[in-house]
C-alpha cells in the first residue's frame, strides 16, 4: 500500500468534535427518473467521494463503453452494474458545509418499492426525483404517498433532466405545479422544486448558467435547511419493555426511552397489566456515574420500589397520558407480503416490542395511489396501501401514530416473513383503560343471605340479562317492549333498559363518542347484572356496536347473559329508519353514526339471532319466546 | 459530551438487547481488531458488566503476535466465554479464488464450522456500512441460508427497528450493531470509553496498521500517528479507504462481493 501524506491540500474541512446531528435522506422517485445519478453525482460535486473513485468509476464506465456513469457510484454491486437497476438501499455519507448527510438510495423498481419503504422510515428528509420529460409517474406518485403515510415532512422535488428539455422554463414551470398539486392533495408541501441536471452537476451544488431563470436554493441550500427529526422529549412518556435481567441480585428492566424524559422517581404505569411502581434506580455500567434521568433516544436500565410482574412487550408511561388499551384497532397498511391479505387472515403483530397475534376484522378500504381514491375490496394485494380493522385476543398498549408514532405504527409478520408496515388509529373506537380500572378501592362486597337459586324457585325462572344487540332500525325496542309485555303476561318478572330511556337518566351526562358509548353500555351492563341478581329478566336495548363492550357486560353478569342479535341489513334499516337518523346522518348532521359513519361489531357467537327482514314481528317474538322458555324458565312449559 | 456518540452507542446497545431478547443460542465474533472491542465494550454497558454469550475469535493462526497477547489478556481480565474456532488450511479452499480471498475464504470456512458446532442462530459481527460498498447493503439483522450464503437480492424490510427475528430452523442471522457506525466514530468512542486496542494501530518506524488482518494479507500505512488523538486528526486528513490495505477486496472487481455472498462477514 501507498503511503498517505499527512499534509495533503485538503478544502474538506476536518469534522468537528460538536457537529449537529447527521440528516438522513432518502431518494426516491420513479425508475430511470436519475436517482442513482443524481447521488453519485452530489457527491462528487461536495467532495465527499474518496480518492480514486472517480477513477475507478470512470475506468468501469469505460469497460462497458459508456459515457461517465455516475450512478455506478452507489451500484456497487456486479448484478446491479450489469443490469444498470438499483437493487437494495445503499447508505452513504455526504459531507454539506453544515453536516454530514446520511442518503439512502431507495430504488424505484415496482418489485422494490419494500426496500424503499425501508429506507424511507428510517428517513429524516427526502428528495423526490422527477424527469422533466416525463413528469409525475406511477412510482412518482406512489413514493409520494408512501413519504406521507411514513410521516415524513421534509421533502424536496428536483425536477431532473433539464438538459433534456433544453433547460426549458416553461415546461419546469407544467411540472412543478402538477407535482404541487399532487402533494397537496396528500396534504404535503414541498419544500422546494429544484430544476437540475444530476449528470452535468446544475443545481446540485453549483448554481446552472444555463438556468438563469431559477432564482430558488440549490439542491444543496435545500438540505442544510433540512432538520434532523429531534429527540422528542416533549412528548408524554413512553418506555417500551425490552427485556428483564437478573444477571444479580437486581431485577433490571432496560429498553429504549421512545419519547419523553425518564426519571429516578417516577411512578410508572405499565401498560396493559396497568399497575404501577416508582423508578427506584437508573443501572449504569461503564466510566461515569449513573445517570439521574434518560431522555428520548437512550436506553436505560431500571429497577422498581416493588417487585411488579413485568415483562417485554409491557409499556411503561406515567399516569398522565398513558397510552390507550385496546384489542381492536385501524391501520393503514402498506402490504408487502407475496399473498394477498384477506378478511379472517391471521398474523403476528409487532409494535415497540411487543408481539401479538391479531386478526384481519375487516378490510376497510382499498387506495390507489395514483388516483388517491378508495374503494371496497376484500383482498389487497403486493404493494397495495389498504386500510383494515385489526383485533386481538390480549388486550394492547399503543398510540395512535398521528399522537406517538414510536408507539402507533407496526410490522406484520407472517411466517418468517414481514408483510406489511403499517401506521394506527383508533377512529370509532374507544380507549378501554377506564374500564379496567375500579377508581374506589376500599370496596367490600357484602354476601347476601339470599342466593339465586332461592329467587329462582320463587320467580319460576332464573334471573337473566337478554341482551339486544342489532343496528338502529333492527327492531330492538319494538322486539323488547313485545317481550316484556308478553312475557309479563306468562308470569315472568321482567323489565326493560330502552336505549334512549336510560339516555334521559342514569346516563343523561353521555354522549356518542366512542369513549362515551363504552361508558354507556359499562352503566347499563352494571344496572342489568344487579337486576339480574335480583331475579329479574331484563332486555336490554341498546345498539352496543362493541364486541369488546358485550363481552365486558357478559363478564359483569356471567352465566345469566344471553346475547340476542337483532339482525337486519343496513338498507333495511337504513328504509324503515324510524327516528329519521339515518337520513341525518347521511346529511352529515349526526357524527359516529353506527352503520354509516362508526363501525358495528355484530357478535361472533350470539346465543341467538332474531333476523327482522325475514320474519315479520310475531315470528320474532315467538323465536324469542322458545328462547326463554327452554333456556331461561325452570319448567320446560313456562312459569304460567 | 458528545450527543453523536451517544445516540450511536444507544442504538448499539438496543440492537444487542433485541438480539438476546429474541435469539437463542447467541454468539459474537471478535476479530480483536478495534471495532469488536468497540462492540464487545457496548454488550458490557448492554448488559451491566458481563457479556451472557460466548465470544468466538475465527483464528487462521496467521494473526500478528500482538492480536494473540491482547486477546488472551482481555478474555481473562473481561472474563470472556471465549471459544478459539480454528479454520481449515488454504489447501482445502476454492483455488479459482484469487490468494488473498483464498485467505479469506478459510475464515468463511471457520464461520460455517463455528455455526455447526455450536448451533448459533444468531451470530453478532462488528461490520460498518462505510467499509465497503457492498456491506453498505446489509441490513441490522441479516438472514443467512442453510449454508450460510447471503442473498442480497432477497433483503427483508427492516424499518423502525423491528428486525427479522423469525426465520427457518437450520438458518441464522448475522447481527451487525455497528452498521451505523464510522471508522472515525469507532475511534472517538474507543478514546472516550478508554477501551483498549491492539497496539499494532498505532505507529512505530513511521508505519501502523489501519485495519487489522492476518498478517500475510494486510499491510502496514505510512504514518506517525502513535495515539488515537493523532489517529484522529489523521482520518480527518485522509481520503483513502480503510479497507485499501486489505489486499482481498482489490483482486477483481467482485471479489469481495463473491466473498460476502457465500458467507464472509
Amino acid at each position: 500500500m501507498t503511503a498517505q501524506p499527512l499534509d495533503t491540500e485538503q478544502s474538506q474541512a476536518a469534522p468537528t468534535q460538536f457537529r449537529p446531528a447527521d440528516l438522513r435522506l432518502v431518494v426516491v422517485g420513479h425508475v430511470d427518473h436519475g436517482k442513482s445519478t443524481l447521488i453519485g453525482r452530489f457527491l462528487h460535486d461536495t467532495d465527499s467521494l474518496p480518492d480514486g473513485k472517480l477513477e475507478e468509476i470512470k475506468a468501469i464506465s469505460e469497460k462497458r463503453g459508456m459515457p461517465l456513469e455516475w450512478s455506478f457510484v452507489l451500484d456497487a454491486l456486479q448484478a446491479e452494474r450489469d443490469q444498470a437497476v438499483t437493487i437494495d438501499i445503499t447508505q452513504i455519507w455526504l459531507r454539506t458545509p453544515r453536516r454530514d448527510c446520511v442518503i439512502i438510495d431507495a430504488p424505484g423498481h415496482r418489485e422494490f418499492l419494500r426496500n424503499m419503504v425501508s429506507g424511507a422510515a428510517s428517513a429524516d428528509a427526502a428528495v423526490l426525483v422527477i424527469d422533466a420529460g416525463e413528469g409525475m409517474r406511477e412510482q412518482s406518485r406512489r413514493h409520494a404517498y408512501l413519504l406521507n403515510l411514513l410521516g415524513l415532512r421534509q421533502i424536496v422535488v428536483a425536477v431532473n433532466k433539464m438538459d433534456l428539455v433544453g433547460h426549458d422554463a416553461g415546461r419546469f414551470e407544467e411540472v412543478r405545479r402538477s407535482v404541487e398539486e399532487f402533494l397537496a392533495e396528500l396534504g404535503l408541501t414541498a419544500s422546494a422544486v429544484v430544476p437540475v441536471s444530476a449528470r452535468h452537476g446544475e443545481n446540485l451544488v453549483n448554481r446552472s448558467p444555463e438556468m438563469p431563470w431559477y432564482t430558488g436554493p440549490t439542491l444543496l441550500e435545500m438540505l442544510d435547511r433540512f432538520e434532523p427529526s429531534a429527540a422528542p422529549v416533549e412528548q408524554p412518556l413512553r418506555l417500551p419493555i425490552q427485556d428483564v435481567y437478573k444477571f444479580d441480585h437486581r431485577r433490571i428492566l432496560v429498553g429504549r426511552v421512545e419519547t419523553g424524559v425518564l426519571r429516578v422517581g417516577d411512578q410508572l404505569l405499565f401498560s396493559p397489566a396497568n399497575r404501577s411502581a416508582r423508578v427506584a434506580t437508573i443501572e449504569h455500567w461503564g466510566p461515569g456515574q449513573a445517570p439521574t434521568e434518560v431522555r428520548a433516544g437512550g436506553t436505560f436500565g431500571i429497577t422498581l420500589d416493588e417487585p411488579l410482574f413485568v415483562e417485554r412487550g409491557d409499556i411503561a408511561s406515567h399516569a398522565e397520558n398513558a397510552p390507550v388499551l385496546t384489542n381492536v384497532f385501524r391501520a393503514s397498511l402498506f402490504w408487502i407480503g407475496r399473498k394477498p391479505l384477506a378478511p379472517g387472515d391471521s398474523l403476528t403483530l409487532k409494535l415497540a416490542t411487543d408481539r401479538a397475534t391479531v386478526t384481519v376484522q375487516s378490510i376497510d378500504r382499498v387506495v390507489d395511489t395514483q388516483t388517491l381514491g378508495g374503494g371496497d375490496a376484500d383482498r389487497v394485494r403486493t404493494n397495495e396501501v389498504c386500510e383494515v380493522t385489526l383485533r386481538s385476543r390480549e388486550m394492547l398498549a399503543l398510540d395512535e401514530h398521528s399522537t406517538n408514532p414510536a408507539t402507533g405504527r407496526c410490522v406484520l409478520v407472517d411466517g418468517f416473513d414481514t408483510v406489511a408496515a403499517g401506521v394506527i388509529n383508533m377512529r370509532g373506537y374507544p380507549d378501554q383503560r377506564q374500564l379496567l380500572t375500579v377508581k374506589s378501592t376500599n370496596i367490600q362486597e357484602v354476601d347476601h343471605l339470599l342466593n339465586a337459586t332461592t329467587r329462582a324457585w320463587r320467580n319460576g325462572h332464573h334471573g337473566a340479562v337478554i341482551w339486544f344487540t342489532g343496528l338502529s332500525g333492527a327492531g330492538k325496542s319494538t322486539l323488547a317492549m313485545r317481550a316484556e309485555q308478553r312475557l309479563f303476561q306468562r308470569g315472568f318478572q321482567t323489565y326493560v333498559l330502552d336505549g334512549d330511556n336510560v339516555r334521559h337518566g342514569l346516563n343523561a351526562d353521555l354522549g356518542f363518542t366512542p369513549d362515551d358509548r363504552t361508558e354507556n353500555i359499562r352503566r347499563v351492563g352494571e344496572v342489568a347484572s344487579l337486576f339480574a341478581n335480583a331475579g329479574l329478566i331484563v332486555i336490554t336495548s341498546f345498539i352496543s356496536p362493541y364486541r369488546a363492550d358485550r363481552e365486558r357486560v357478559r363478564k359483569a353478569a356471567g352465566a345469566a347473559f344471553h346475547e340476542i342479535h337483532i339482525k337486519a341489513d343496513l338498507a333495511v334499516c337504513e328504509q324503515r329508519d324510524p327516528k329519521g337518523l339515518y337520513r341525518k346522518a347521511r346529511a352529515g348532521e349526526i357524527a359516529e353514526f353506527t352503520g354509516i359513519s362508526a363501525p358495528y361489531e355484530p357478535p361472533e357467537n350470539p346465543q341467538l339471532v332474531v333476523d327482522t327482514s325475514r320474519h315479520n314481528i310475531e315470528e320474532c317474538l315467538e323465536q324469542i319466546m322458545r328462547y326463554v322458555e327452554s333456556t331461561i324458565a325452570l319448567r320446560a312449559s313456562g312459569a304460567a | 459530551m458528545s450527543t453523536h456518540l451517544d445516540a450511536l452507542e444507544a442504538r448499539s446497545i438496543h440492537i444487542l438487547r433485541e438480539a438476546f431478547a429474541c435469539i437463542e443460542p447467541l454468539g459474537m465474533l471478535w476479530s480483536i481488531g478495534k471495532d469488536s472491542n468497540a462492540l464487545l465494550w457496548l454488550a458490557r454497558k448492554a448488559f451491566f458488566g458481563r457479556v451472557p454469550f460466548p465470544v468466538a475469535q475465527l483464528d487462521t493462526g496467521m494473526e500478528l503476535p500482538e492480536v494473540y497477547e491482547f486477546r488472551d489478556r482481555i478474555a481473562r481480565e473481561w472474563d470472556l466465554d471465549l471459544v478459539i474456532e480454528h479454520c481449515p488450511p488454504e489447501s482445502e479452499m476454492d483455488p479459482t479464488l484469487p490468494p488473498a480471498s483464498r485467505s479469506a475464504a478459510r475464515k468463511t470456512a471457520g464461520l460455517k464450522n463455528l455455526t455447526e458446532r455450536h448451533g448459533f442462530r444468531g451470530l453478532i459481527a462488528g461490520i460498518r456500512r462505510d467499509e465497503q460498498a457492498t456491506r453498505a447493503k446489509e441490513r441490522v439483522f441479516s438472514p443467512r441460508s442453510s449454508d450460510n450464503a447471503w442473498d442480497v437480492r432477497e433483503q427483508p424490510p427492516e424499518l423502525w427497528d423491528q428486525y427479522k427475528t423469525e426465520f427457518p430452523e437450520g438458518t441464522h442471522v448475522r447481527i451487525h450493531p455497528l452498521l451505523h457506525w464510522t471508522e472515525m466514530d469507532i475511534w472517538r468512542y474507543t478514546r472516550r470509553e478508554e477501551i483498549p486496542v491492539v497496539p499494532l494501530y498505532f505507529a512505530r518506524d513511521g508505519k501502523r496498521y489501519r485495519s487489522l488482518g492476518e498478517k500475510n494479507i494486510t499491510l502496514p500505512i505510512d504514518s506517525s500517528a502513535s495515539t488515537i488523538d493523532e489517529i484522529i486528526a489523521e482520518l480527518s486528513e485522509t481520503r483513502t479507504s480503510e479497507r485499501a490495505g486489505r489486499t482481498m477486496d482489490h483482486e477483481a472487481e467482485d471479489a469481495f462481493e463473491r466473498l460476502r455472498s457465500s458467507g464472509y462477514l
